[in-house]
């Protein structure tokens, strides 16, 4: 019925992708390519930039963007998006530093922080799915309500002393030879992996291809459709509590206006990292290369100790453009009728 | 009676008409205007006033929308805007002088109409999705902002430049002329020329539209660069209301405002019909409502709380399937759903 019901899509100029074989990783391996390059750059301007802490820094300094950019490609790749991951990470500190300041356990903190991130997910996926209303509106919605909630919460920063939170924050693990990561790096990355193994391991990864393909044809090969469009924003806000919590142990506080914008690099750095936004195509491990681009960028804007950090927002706008514009010419316009 | 309970503009005025009243049960001199040194004063004009700006960029986003776009980047022109007329009025030889003024506005509103053309020019020529090619301005905008005022909060002093936002002329506030303006221009030369009628057929179907000899190309980029004109007025309002140039916060979540002025409004995020009048009265709502919020002593804070609450019933009313679900409630076999199916 509903199907019927539908209007059918217009015979007009559909894109069909040169993403086929081997060149399908083109977009994501250029951007590793534009990593190394900036590295090799940056070890050639500035002494001291080609160690290996140097690197293991912009893992430490992005944990909760890397975790948000995961959830951000998975909503991506069906050909939606997410503007409230934002928010709801400021939402999550709140209510962690809140709760902690209360006296609650920590671990029972964190399991109430994830649960609600995933519930305030799903809520906007079944409104999306349900309703039919685009995901930007939805999500839109999503990012006025979590930040409203944070004012609710408090306006006043808290901050957090939770001895299991501060010694997350200080605690270093250390690797060969002086170098060393902090936890949070440990469970990103862990997320990653968990995230590539779904995308491309399950039945569920297979579907949110299939949906960014083209939702009609997915729905006509009797995938759930409908499931996974709602389960995939339970994801990006499960990332989202998630980016929170490594956000918290980073910080050690809860503000209401912590992370603002967030949402931007998180898109920013999926595209990058060559996802296409229309869907269907795009790897969680590029999207963390273009986490870490992003990264770089901030890292030679504080060595260069003359530009000012403004040039990180116009860069990464200048970045955005130029893979948005690659993303043109990896897919071309064929006509069907 | 069932027409007018039709009439689209119906809910948005009803909704209008009870938050003022609301606010008059808890506030008794709520409705009442006095004159004062010659201006009128009071809650409404104050809602007007402040309201100036949001109307001015929902009525270049409602264009926008009815081609079937959005413009993400109008809180960045803005605070561009902003920063480039503070900017220019600050370091002219002779800050307080209307020529400097008048000359800081023009280069700020070029500024704006250059950034459409951009935003235009990615959308109509480069065919990248509207909201991904204003996603580009609005990451990187704050950042020219701050480029321009050097990181900086630029206070100006100059009586010209502060008229724009805070100023009266005839005893109605200047910021509200300039709005009922472009919003007449706009009306008149969308509605009394066959350009509206261009934008909604661009807006339902590009591709039909080229095919019936229509410059959707042309059309489209027009709509963009109204938006910035439009964006780069409200950024000299909020900065001349406040004498300053704040690149971080001025017109922060404007764009979010303005989307939802024209979605209140009864304009479809799909493209197509628009109505300007329906905007303004969607933009009067959004203003009615933080007021409300610190008239009923509700922590100011709880505002985004509010509008969230207002996006989401506006978009569950106007979504077909709480339609059809709901005529179905009422009528089992509809018309509707027929047409439906022969479209």
């Amino acid at each position: 019925m509903s199907v019927l019901t539908r209007t059918p899509a217009p015979l007009d100029r559909r894109r069909i992708s040169r993403l086929q074989g081997k060149a399908r990783y083109a977009p994501s391996l250029a951007t590793v390519g534009l990593f190394l390059a900036m590295f090799a750059v940056g070890a050639a301007m500035y002494p001291g930039f080609l160690s290996g802490q140097v690197f293991l820094n912009l893992l430490i300094d992005n944990t909760f963007l890397i975790v948000l950019a995961v959830g951000m490609t998975f909503v991506i790749l069906t050909g939606g998006i997410d503007l409230s991951v934002g928010s709801v990470v400021a939402l999550s500190m709140m209510i962690a530093a809140a709760l902690l300041q209360a006296g609650w356990n920590p671990f029972a903190v964190i399991l109430l922080v994830l649960l609600t991130g995933a519930v305030f997910g799903l809520a906007m996926g079944a409104v999306i799915q349900v309703f039919e209303i685009q995901p930007f509106i939805v999500t839109l919605a999503g990012l006025f309500l979590a930040r409203g909630l944070c004012y609710v919460i408090s306006v006043d920063s808290i901050t957090v002393t939770d001895p299991f939170f501060t010694s997350m924050a200080q605690a270093r693990i250390p690797l060969a030879d002086k170098l060393f990561v902090s936890p949070g790096v440990v469970i990103a990355l862990l997320v990653v992996a968990v995230a590539f193994y779904v995308l491309h391991q399950t039945r569920f990864g297979r579907t949110v291809y299939a949906i960014g393909g083209g939702e009609s044809s997915a729905l006509l090969m009797g995938l759930a459709v409908p499931r996974t469009k709602i389960l995939v924003y339970g994801i990006s806000g499960l990332c989202s509590a998630i980016a929170g919590i490594l956000f918290s142990f980073y910080s050690l506080s809860g503000y209401s206006l912590a992370a603002t914008g967030l949402e931007l690099d998180a898109i920013a750095a999926v595209v990058v990292g060559g996802t296409l936004l229309t869907g269907g195509y795009g790897y969680v491990l590029g999207s963390l290369a273009g986490v870490l681009v992003l990264g770089i960028v901030q890292t030679f804007i504080s060595y260069e100790g003359t530009l000012s950090s403004w040039w990180t927002r116009i860069v990464i706008g200048a970045l955005l453009l130029a893979f948005i514009l690659l993303q043109k010419l990896f897919t071309r316009k064929v006509r069907l009728t | 009676m069932s027409a007018l309970l039709r009439h689209r503009l119906t809910w948005p005025v009803l909704a209008l008409v009870l938050l003022l009243l609301l606010n008059q049960l808890f506030r008794a001199d709520f409705l009442s205007v006095r004159i004062q040194d010659g201006h009128l004063y009071g809650s409404l004009i104050d809602i007007l006033r402040n309201g100036a700006p949001t109307i001015l960029i929902a009525l270049g986003m409602t264009l926008v929308i009815a081609s079937r776009g959005i413009d993400l980047s109008v809180g960045a022109v803005a605070a561009i805007a902003g920063a480039i007329s503070c900017m220019y009025i600050y370091s002219s030889p002779d800050p307080s002088s209307w020529q400097t003024a008048a000359m800081g506005v023009t280069i700020a509103v070029v500024a704006g109409l250059a950034l459409g053309l951009w935003n235009g020019f990615l959308v109509s020529v480069i065919g990248i999705q509207p909201i991904i090619a204003t996603l580009v301005l609005m990451t990187a905008g704050r950042g020219l902002a701050q480029l321009v005022t050097d990181g900086q909060i630029i206070s100006v002093s100059n009586d010209s430049y502060q008229a724009i936002g805070a100023g009266f002329f005839l005893g109605l506030p200047i910021a509200i002329l300039i709005a009922a303006g472009a919003f007449g221009v706009a009306g008149l030369l969308t509605r009394r020329t066959a350009l509206g009628t261009l934008i909604e057929a661009v807006g339902i179907n590009p591709v039909a539209s080229r095919l019936a000899g229509i410059d959707a190309r042309t059309i489209t980029w027009t709509v963009y660069v109204f938006s910035g004109l439009c964006a780069a007025v409200a950024g000299l309002m909020i900065s001349s209301n406040v004498t300053a140039a704040d690149a971080n916060n001025a017109g922060l979540y404007i764009e979010m405002d303005a989307i939802l002025a024209v979605v209140i409004g009864g304009t479809s995020l799909a493209g197509g019909r628009y109505s300007l009048v329906g905007t303004l009265v969607g933009a009067l709502i959004i203003q009615t409502l933080t007021t409300t919020v610190y008239t009923l002593g509700v922590p100011p804070e709880a505002t985004l709380v509010f509008k969230a609450l207002v996006v989401i019933i506006v978009c569950l009313l106007q979504s077909s399937r709480a339609r059809t679900l709901f005529r179905q409630r009422r009528r089992p076999v509809t018309e509707q759903s027929q047409v439906k199916v022969a479209i």
